[in-house]
């Protein structure tokens, strides 16, 4: 019975930590034109909270990688500044670079190398100690343990990602970047990933994951950040998100059949389907019923009315919120 | 110092060295037999001394100027292009070390392999021929730096290389020419004098001259000049070094 109730008030407490605490990532006023003019990011701002699976959404060439990568210190910003976990990514480096690791876009491997010696060398190469029990550690956790010996060559292409993930996780990172972690990966490996990461974030790892599926973002995130041509179009708590910009869909299934949609109801924009059995109603979830003032700008209160008073009576109902996939759509759409 | 991080890089170059064991060592020293097989027998049977040492012996110290020359040039460049290439340097970019330990590692990996290699080739030529180390000091200076410098010089030559032609390209067309005409298989007062003048223009004599005189107490330009010329090319290595790394040149864009 306790245990029922814990869980969620420990995750409310967590949240609201990460709320009041200072965000791990600060990102200010950061653009980037690449040598051939080209400007890829523009003025970004964004923070990103301590302990979060943070998703930054969007389509290809939108300047994710680019913004990962200033961030892990591959590519030079032109201007703007990163900080850390409170340190510049320029002008403390060491201390800011100790505390992320990186999961490229690329599968990019040492062939001949074997996974254990890979994950070893990472973790020396990020300046700490050699510590075997903790690369085990990572390698179980990662269900790599029983390929440690394998070369890399040999590996299927979610473990050589895996590989990769060990690699950034190997000098024990505060921040995890994932870039695309499950692009060209097929749906089970995809669950795989997801949980993965969600473990991660159970361990206290902040995750910042790069995606253009939607449905990646929707799934794993807490937040959500919308990036189109270099621009941060919105950050949002996915929750808030899906309420906010999500039109719902009301289904109603009726007692009888409807052969057309009465006149006084035409205001409405009904929809009949499944041959006049259901009656389905579009409407903007951010305007549903506003309990201090007890207006219901949705009209489903109006709706609901105006049904009885027709003589229109159903059995069952059901709503459907959009996906971010619509939401996404129409986001973009809005700003072009 | 980031001691972790250089060891990481140091330990996994020399590992790639111990992988490619047959292309590291066994070539080189194959080639060098056969120079001495080819000039110190067929030539030294016509040239019987130079300046009072066998023709066999006075061509070891620039046998391994040029092992030494052009294998620091392939290994550094190879050990930096290769990550460049396959993309892996992202780690390496990502990582909280500084420039000049990166230089550390693999530059320190790639002089240490060729240092083994030039002291490898010198206990060769021991048994073709007699050998004499009259300064052996000033002969592991020369070869420690001369390592070092042509190391980051292949470093560098690795970085600006954006395919494998132009990594090949460098060692074939500018060192080994220039280490040929400066002076290994010849002392250069047996020049015609324009030839002489204009190699002086070639930084290799100064090595190879320095070097041999190590070895023999014989030389073509003074040792200081050899000291001066190797010192100042090591700087300028540097030089660029820290300019790639400052500006990003062709590792971050
Ligand atoms: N090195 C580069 N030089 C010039 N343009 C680049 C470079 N890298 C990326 N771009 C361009 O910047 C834009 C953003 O790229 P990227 O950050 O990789 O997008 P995403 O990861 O969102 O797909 C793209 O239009 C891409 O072509
Ligand atoms: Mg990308």
């Amino acid at each position: 019975m306790t245990s029922n109730l814990e869980a969620p008030l420990r995750r409310a407490e967590r949240d609201a930590e990460r709320v009041v605490a200072p965000p791990i990532v600060s990102v200010e006023n950061l653009s980037k034109t690449y040598a051939s003019g080209f400007q890829a990011l523009k003025h970004i701002d964004l923070e990103i909270r301590r302990g979060e699976i943070f998703a930054l959404l969007g389509p290809n060439g939108a300047g994710k990688t680019t913004l990962i990568s200033i961030i892990c210190g591959l590519v030079n910003a032109s201007e703007g500044r990163v900080l850390a976990d409170g340190f510049d990514i320029e002008r403390d480096y060491r201390e800011a670079r100790s505390r992320i690791g990186l999961v490229p876009q690329e599968l990019t491997n040492e062939a001949f190398e074997t996974v254990w010696a890979t994950v070893s060398f990472s973790r020396g190469l990020f300046g700490k100690p050699p510590n075997p029990e903790h690369i085990e550690r990572v390698l179980k956790s990662l269900a790599l343990w029983d390929k440690r010996n394998n070369k890399l060559i040999t590996l299927s292409g979610g473990m050589k990602r895996r590989v990769l993930i060990a690699k950034a996780l190997s000098h024990e990172p505060r921040i995890l970047f994932l870039d695309e972690p499950t692009a060209g990966v097929d749906v089970e490996l995809r669950r795989e990933m997801w949980e993965v990461v969600r473990g991660l974030r159970d361990s206290g790892v902040t995750i910042i994951l790069t995606t253009h599926y939607i449905e990646e973002a929707e799934e794993m995130a807490d937040r959500i950040g919308v990036i189109n041509n270099g621009e941060i179009v919105l950050v949002e708590e996915k929750r808030e998100l899906m309420r906010k910009l999500g039109s719902k869909q009301l289904t109603l299934h009726l007692l009888h059949p409807l052969g057309e949609i009465p006149e006084a109801l035409i205001a409405y924009h009904l929809e009949l389907a499944a041959d006049g059995k259901e009656l389905i109603y579009h409407y903007d979830a951010s305007l549903a019923l506003d309990c201090e003032s007890g207006d219901d700008a949705s009209g489903i209160t109006a709706l609901l009315g105006d049904l009885d008073a027709a003589g229109i009576h159903f059995k069952d109902l059901h709503t459907k919120q959009s996906s971010l996939e619509e939401i996404f759509v129409s986001l973009v759409r809005g700003r072009q | 110092m980031n001691f972790y991080s250089v060891r990481a890089i140091y330990t996994f170059e020399m590992a790639r060295t111990a992988r490619t064991l047959l292309q590291s060592i066994v070539s080189p020293v194959i080639s060098t037999s056969l120079y001495f097989v080819v000039f110190g027998a067929a030539i030294g049977s016509r040239i019987t001394e130079i300046e009072g040492v066998s023709y066999g012996a006075f061509i070891v110290p620039g046998l391994i100027m040029l092992m030494l020359l052009t294998q620091s040039v392939s290994n550094a460049s190879f050990g930096i292009f290769f990550p460049k290439f396959s993309g892996t340097i992202y780690e390496l970019l990502s990582a909280p070390v500084s420039s000049f330990e990166i230089v550390l590692g693999y530059v320190g990996a790639a002089a240490t392999k060729s240092i083994l290699l030039g002291l490898i080739i010198l206990a060769t030529a021991g048994f073709f021929v007699p050998l004499q180390i009259a300064h052996p000091f000033w002969m592991l200076l020369f070869l420690v730096l001369t390592a070092v410098t042509f190391s980051l010089l292949g470093f560098i030559i690795g970085i600006w290389a954006d395919g494998f032609e132009k990594l090949q390209l460098v060692p074939l067309l500018i060192i080994t020419p220039l280490t040929f005409l400066g002076g290994s298989f010849y002392a250069i007062d047996m020049l015609p004098p324009f030839w002489q003048g204009v190699t002086l223009f070639n930084p290799v004599v100064y090595l190879v001259s320095g070097f041999r005189w190590s070895f023999y107490g014989i030389s073509d330009v003074s040792l200081g000049a050899s000291l001066t010329m190797i010192l100042l090319f090591l700087a300028l290595s540097l030089a660029v070094v820290s300019w790639i790394f400052k500006t990003g040149y062709r590792i971050k864009p």
